[in-house]
């Protein structure tokens, strides 16, 4: 694998979340890198570990009952996972940000919006109050929120408003890498439609790679550069855009295309892939979308297939997987 | 802001005459007899009559309301029966004790109470945070006078370290605010972890981590600072207890406050002091509502937004929720 370039590369990361009444295997040994100026979409169902790979990456899993069990993550070549949490803390806000889900209730009710944008700031780079307000104030108006209301408090923001509020926070520092946890999910499609134009004119104003976790594959189309397909806490398929869209390796892939509804076409019921994901307490031994793959073999059951590159930078997890 | 404490201030007016009137229809009805008291079991059934007409107690109810205003209007709660003494002066020279007792009584609860709640929270699940909490459960569980009794008992009578009753020293001071305080120092602990829990689970707490914030500040800046919102509330609640918990500890340990007071009044139908003292009771108890509310207004932006600003948009939204702290009094 290249070396050079590589922002951050995952190596077999594992997480677990342990409860007292099971063990629930929410990562399962993933791979991947992020290059330089590169945005990557993860892709995958609710409840397919997307979230957690993001949070494993800044550190801020819920422990317990999170367990990372086994794995790396290199940023430039620094194991973060066994990163002290005061070298961590550098890291956390000012080259590596995150962006939630949620914007109703990722900001702090209590504090103003302007103070808790500046607080980032203050707290990596030595700076004043007055400093740090003003540059608060510079990265409302870059997400286009005037700067008069930087005293406001977040109840008196719109959703989409808000969200700005957390992108403006978390591009405070700038920073290398932007993890967007579906940074649209819970906005409306006008909203949407915003608040990506804005990360995109931003992302390239201010050359940061971003990995957005996404389960809208429009936005994954025009948005990133290469793609990464998660399923039950396992990446099934990796590659560029075109890879994915235009050859797509995998069964469950395919699946994904052929749920999508149709402008062109008369059919009236949407196309689902049938069943469910698997029970994260109790993975299959074999292929993990066995059961739902209308592909499978007996073998599929018995043991789970290995990653392999159907084209340079193309892998996908499955033993139907055309060979080059 | 300052609209909305006139208006609340204003309020209180019909809370304390309600309270006031429900006062005088429960001495009413209750069976027993100042006149009969004053003059003992010898007296004639004539002098019983002859007293209770110049004490005013065979007039109607609301005549006697309506005098009892007409006295408070111009300061005056009316002469004790039992002593003769005009009830204002009494309350004047007691009240300092109450106020010192149930605010230093309450001070010491939220200075231990939080950080201990802070503590069980960060340290949830662990024996700390169980060790906490039992002796919480412990304290909370265990009665005032029971508590009070006790500590008479080991720290007066026992060890001899501590006066056992009166007011002469500021060792004095010592048992009986630890007897008002220890009940709601494990209240407030309690409130506070669990608010504490609710509030690190909140997404905001994230974005906070996310940041790069120390453990620290987010804990207390972004934490704390919002499970404290409903402890505020607890504390104002409290202050009606702590009054009434006020009321037994001075009869324990003889301290002459207001407390002591009305409970000498009641149990000798002395009805000029039973009335002035539940009046006085009840506008302070009102005063510290309100004060709640003003300090509710302040932390919490989203309230403050309601309480009426300048803004026409704003002010209909304002007196709906204004309406609110009244039924909590009610």
């Amino acid at each position: 694998m290249e070396e050079q370039g590589n922002l951050l590369e995952i190596r077999d990361l594992a997480v677990e979340y342990h409860t007292d009444e099971a063990t629930i295997y929410a990562v399962n040994h993933i791979g991947l890198t992020v290059k330089k100026g590169e945005t990557i979409g993860l892709v995958g169902e609710t409840g397919a570990g997307k979230t957690s790979i993001a949070r494993s990456i800044l550190g801020i899993l819920p422990m317990p009952p999170a367990k990372i069990v086994s794995g790396e993550i290199l940023y430039r070549g620094n194991e973060l996972l066994r990163l002290p949490e005061r070298e961590m803390r550098k890291i956390r806000g000012n080259k590596i940000a995150m962006i939630f889900q949620d914007p109703m209730t990722a900001l702090n009710p209590i504090e103003t919006v302007g103070f808790q944008i500046a607080e980032t700031i203050r707290q990596h780079d030595s700076v004043s109050q007055v400093e740090a307000n003003r540059r608060a104030c510079d990265m409302l108006e870059m997400v286009g929120i005037a700067m008069g209301r930087f005293g406001d408090f977040p109840h008196q923001f719109s959703g989409g408003m808000k969200q700005r509020v957390v992108i403006a926070m978390a591009l405070a520092c700038n920073p290398e890498l932007l993890l967007a946890d579906e940074p649209t999910t819970a906005l409306d499609v006008t909203i949407q439609a915003q608040v990506l134009e804005m990360m995109q004119s931003l992302r390239e104003r201010l050359e940061t790679s971003v990995m957005l976790i996404t389960h809208d594959l429009g936005v994954v189309s025009e948005f990133c550069d290469s793609v990464a397909v998660v399923y039950a806490g396992e990446i099934v398929e990796r590659g560029t855009v075109e890879d994915i869209f235009d050859r797509p390796g995998h069964p469950y892939t395919l699946g994904l295309f052929g749920s999508l509804p149709r402008l062109d076409a008369t059919e009236r019921r949407l196309k689902p892939i049938k069943g469910r994901m698997p029970d994260p307490t109790n993975v299959p031994e074999g292929c993990r979308f066995c059961d739902r793959c209308p592909r499978a073999e007996d073998r599929c059951s018995k043991s789970p297939p290995a990653e392999s590159e159907i084209a340079p930078g193309h892998a996908v997890k499955c033993f139907f997987a055309p060979q080059r | 802001m300052g609209k909305f404490i006139a208006k609340r201030l204003f309020m209180l007016i019909p809370v304390v005459l309600g309270i006031s009137f429900i006062v005088l229809l429960l001495l009413a009805i209750t069976p027993g007899d100042p006149a009969k008291m004053m003059l003992g079991t010898q007296a004639t059934p004539e002098r019983i009559a002859a007293l209770r007409d110049t004490l005013g107690l065979d007039d109607p109810i609301l005549v006697r309301f309506v005098h009892f205003l007409g006295q408070i209007v111009q300061g005056d709660f009316g002469t004790s029966f039992m002593t003769k003494r005009p009830v204002f002066d009494e309350m004047i020279t007691r009240m300092p004790y109450t106020l010192l007792l149930v605010s230093v009584s309450l001070g010491v609860s939220v200075v231990l109470g939080i950080p201990l709640g802070v503590y069980a929270a960060t340290h949830h699940n662990t024996w700390k945070d169980n060790g906490a909490m039992f002796i919480s459960l412990f304290f909370v569980s265990m009665p005032v006078f029971w508590f009070a009794l006790l500590l008479v008992r080991f720290f007066g009578v026992e060890l001899r370290w501590l006066p056992l009753s009166g007011i002469d020293t500021w060792q004095s001071w010592i048992l009986p605010i630890v007897a008002t305080s220890l009940g709601f120092v494990a209240t407030i602990a309690r409130q506070t972890r669990s608010n504490m829990l609710e509030v690190v689970r909140q997404d905001y707490i994230v974005t906070a981590k996310a940041k790069g914030l120390p453990e620290r500040r987010v804990i207390y800046r972004h934490a704390l600072k919002n499970a404290l919102i409903p402890v505020i509330m607890v504390i104002g609640n409290m202050f009606g207890l702590l009054i009434g918990g006020a009321l037994i500890t001075e009869v324990i340990f003889g301290i002459p406050g207001l407390g002591q007071y009305t409970i000498a009044g009641l149990t000798g139908r002395d009805y000029p002091v039973i009335q002035g003292s539940v009046f006085i009771l009840s506008v302070m108890f009102s005063l510290v509502i309100l004060i709640v509310d003003v300090v509710f207004a302040i932390v919490d932006p989203r309230i403050r937004a309601q309480s009426g600003r300048n803004n026409s948009k704003k002010r209909k939204v304002g007196n709906q929720i204004e309406e609110d702290p009244q039924e909590i009094e009610a």
